[in-house]
C-alpha cells in the first residue's frame, strides 16, 4: 500500500470516529449524565451555597436550559 | 460565593492567586509596551536612538509580553483554579505547581532581558533563544504533570469539558514548542534552526498558528467553559454540543497553517490544504461561541446589572466575528489583498484584545473575590468603566487597521496602464499616518482599563476579609 492510500484511509478512519463521537454524544441515553456533569460546576463546596444551588438545580432536568 | 476557609477540600489556591496577581501586572506591562511601539510608529524618535528601544527589538517584546506573559498566566490561574474545584481535589506534584509559578516567571524575565538586548531566534513567536526555550520546556512539562496529575486523582467520576480544552492546550503546545524549538546551538545565545528552508518555514507556522490554535483558543475556551456558566450562575447550554465542539476544533486546527505562506515556497497543494482547513474551522469555532452566548438564554437581563458577565459574553462576540473573519482571509484570493497589511494586525487584535483578554479579565474579575476571600470585587462601578474602556479601545483600533489595511492592500496592488506601480511604498505609509494615531488612541484606553483592573484588584486583596458583601442582582 502506497503512502498516498494510507494517508486516504486514515482520513476515512478519523472522520469515522468523528461521526461516532457525534453519535454518542446526542444519543439519548447520556443525556441525564451529561445533565448532571454541566449542573456540577454550579454546585458549591459550602454547605450553604450547595443548598441554595440545590433550589436552582431542581427544575433543570433537560440538557438546554429550561426557560428557553 | 465560596472561599476557601469554608470549603471541604484543602485547595492549592496559592499558586492560583499568584499567577493572577501577575496576569494584572503583566497586563499593563505588555499592552504599554503595544502603546509604545505603536507610538513609533507615528513618532519614531520615541525610540530615543537607543539600540534597546527600537521597534524591532520591542515589538518581539510585546508579542511575548501579551502571549506568554499576561494570556499565559491567566491561563495558569484558571487552569489551576478550574482544575482543583471541579475535581473536588488539590492540585498534584506538592511543590512543583510553585516551580511553574516561578519558572515561568523566571521566563518571562529572561525575555525582558534578552529581546531588548538583540538576542533572537527571529521566528515569530517563538524569539527566545535555545537555553530560555530548554526553561520553557521544563515548565510545561512540570505544567503538564500538575494538571494530568490533578485530573487523574479527581475525586469525581467525570472530567468536566473545561478540563478537556485545557488538558488539550497543556499537551499541544508542548508538542509545539519542542517541535518548532529543534535547533542546533552555536554559542550560548545563538543558535540556528534544524529544519532547512521551506520546511523551516512550515514548521514554524505550524507552531505560529497553533500557539493561536491551542494557547489563545482552545484555553481560552477552557476558561469560557468554566467562568461563563459560573458567572451566569446557570449550566452550559449543551454539554453534547460542547463535546462535538472539542473533538472538532481539536483535530482541525492542526492543519490551518499554511495558510500563513500563501504564495511562497510552500509547495501549491499545502497552502490550499491549508485554506481549505482554515475554511472548514469556521464551523467548531461558531459552534462553540453559540454554545457559550446561549448559555445567557432566559437570563439576558443578567447583562444589563452584571459587567462581569458582559465582559465574557462581548468576548464570544469577538471571537465569533474574528473566527469568521479568519477564514475569510484565508482564502488565496483574499489573502492576496489582506497579507502583509495592517488588516492582519487589526485581525489578531480583535482576537487578543477582544477575545483573549476580555475572557481571561472577565474570569480574572470572577477569581480575585474568591481567592481572596471576599463576596465581590472592590468596585463594580469600576470594572464597568473598564468594560467600557477596554470596549472603546478594541473597537478603535481594529476599525482603524481594517482601513489602514484595505487601503494599503489596494495601494500596493494598483498599477498604471504600463504596468509600472502606481504608489511607492512610502505613499501608502503616510496615508496610514492618521490610522496608526487612531490605533494609538484605542491602545492607550486599553492600558488605562488595565491599571484601574490593578486598582481595583490591589483594593479587593487589601481589603479586610469578607469585608465585600455580594451585591444581591436586581
Amino acid at each position: 500500500m502506497d503512502y498516498g492510500t494510507l494517508r486516504g484511509l486514515f482520513a476515512l478512519l478519523i472522520l469515522a470516529l468523528f461521526i461516532i463521537i457525534v453519535i454518542w454524544s446526542y444519543s439519548k441515553k447520556r443525556r441525564a449524565s451529561f445533565d448532571e456533569i454541566a449542573n456540577s460546576i454550579l454546585e458549591e463546596d459550602n454547605v450553604t451555597a450547595a443548598d441554595n444551588n440545590q433550589a436552582i438545580n431542581k427544575d433543570s432536568k433537560q440538557e438546554t436550559n429550561n426557560n428557553v | 460565593m465560596t472561599t476557601s476557609n469554608t470549603s471541604a477540600v484543602d485547595y492549592n489556591f496559592n499558586v492560583v492567586r499568584q499567577f493572577t496577581v501577575m496576569t494584572v501586572i503583566w497586563g499593563i506591562v505588555g499592552t504599554f509596551l503595544g502603546v509604545l511601539i505603536a507610538a513609533q510608529l507615528i513618532w519614531p524618535a520615541l525610540n530615543f536612538e537607543t539600540p534597546w528601544l527600537t521597534y524591532s527589538r520591542l515589538r518581539p517584546l510585546h508579542t511575548n509580553a501579551v502571549i506568554f506573559a499576561f494570556g499565559t498566566s491567566a491561563l495558569f490561574a484558571t487552569s489551576y483554579y478550574v482544575v482543583q474545584r471541579t475535581c473536588k481535589t488539590t492540585l498534584f506534584g506538592g511543590k512543583l505547581a510553585a516551580f511553574t509559578f516561578w519558572g515561568w516567571q523566571a521566563v518571562i524575565l529572561s525575555a525582558i532581558i534578552s529581546l531588548p538586548l538583540g538576542y533572537t531566534s527571529t521566528k515569530e513567536y517563538a524569539e527566545l533563544e535555545w537555553p530560555i526555550d530548554i526553561l520553557i520546556a521544563v515548565v510545561w512539562v512540570s505544567y503538564a504533570i500538575v494538571f494530568f496529575g490533578t485530573l487523574v486523582k479527581r475525586k469525581v467520576s467525570h472530567i468536566y469539558v473545561a478540563n478537556w480544552f485545557f488538558g488539550g492546550f497543556i499537551a499541544t503546545v508542548a508538542v509545539l514548542h519542542i517541535g518548532n524549538s529543534m535547533v542546533l546551538p552555536v554559542s550560548a545565545m545563538k543558535s540556528y534552526s534544524i529544519y532547512p528552508g521551506a520546511i523551516d518555514a512550515m514548521m514554524q507556522w505550524w507552531y505560529g498558528h497553533n500557539a493561536v490554535g491551542f494557547l489563545l483558543t482552545a484555553g481560552f475556551l477552557g476558561m469560557m467553559y468554566y467562568f461563563v456558566p459560573k458567572q451566569a450562575e446557570r449550566p452550559v447550554y449543551s454539554y453534547r454540543l460542547s463535546i462535538v465542539h472539542f473533538w472538532a476544533l481539536v483535530s482541525l486546527y492542526i492543519w490551518a497553517g499554511p495558510h500563513h505562506l500563501h504564495y511562497t515556497a510552500l509547495p501549491d497543494w499545502a497552502q490550499s490544504v491549508g485554506m481549505v482547513m482554515s475554511i472548514v474551522l469556521f464551523l467548531p469555532s461558531w459552534g462553540g461561541m453559540i454554545n457559550g452566548i446561549m448559555t445567557l438564554s432566559g437570563a439576558w437581563h443578567k447583562l444589563r446589572t452584571d459587567p462581569i458577565l458582559r465582559f465574557l459574553i462581548v468576548s464570544l462576540s469577538f471571537y465569533g466575528m474574528s473566527t469568521f473573519e479568519g477564514p475569510m482571509m484565508a482564502i488565496k484570493s483574499v489573502n492576496a489583498l489582506s497579507h502583509y497589511t495592517d488588516w492582519t494586525v487589526g485581525h489578531v487584535h480583535s482576537g487578543a484584545l477582544g477575545w483573549v483578554a476580555m475572557v481571561s479579565i472577565g474570569a480574572l474579575y470572577h477569581l480575585i473575590p474568591v481567592l481572596f476571600n471576599q463576596g465581590r470585587m472592590y468596585s463594580i462601578r469600576l470594572i464597568n468603566v473598564h468594560f467600557w474602556l477596554h470596549t472603546a479601545g478594541v473597537v478603535l483600533y481594529i476599525v482603524a487597521m481594517w482601513i489602514s489595511g484595505v487601503m494599503q492592500g489596494l495601494m500596493w496592488r494598483a498599477v498604471n496602464s504600463d504596468g509600472t506601480l502606481t504608489y511607492s511604498f512610502v505613499e501608502s505609509l503616510t496615508a496610514s499616518y492618521p490610522f496608526y494615531f487612531i490605533r494609538f488612541l484605542g491602545g492607550v484606553l486599553v492600558v488605562s482599563g488595565f491599571i484601574l483592573m490593578a486598582y481595583n484588584m490591589f483594593k479587593t486583596i487589601y481589603a479586610k476579609d469578607n469585608s465585600l458583601k455580594p451585591i444581591d442582582a436586581a
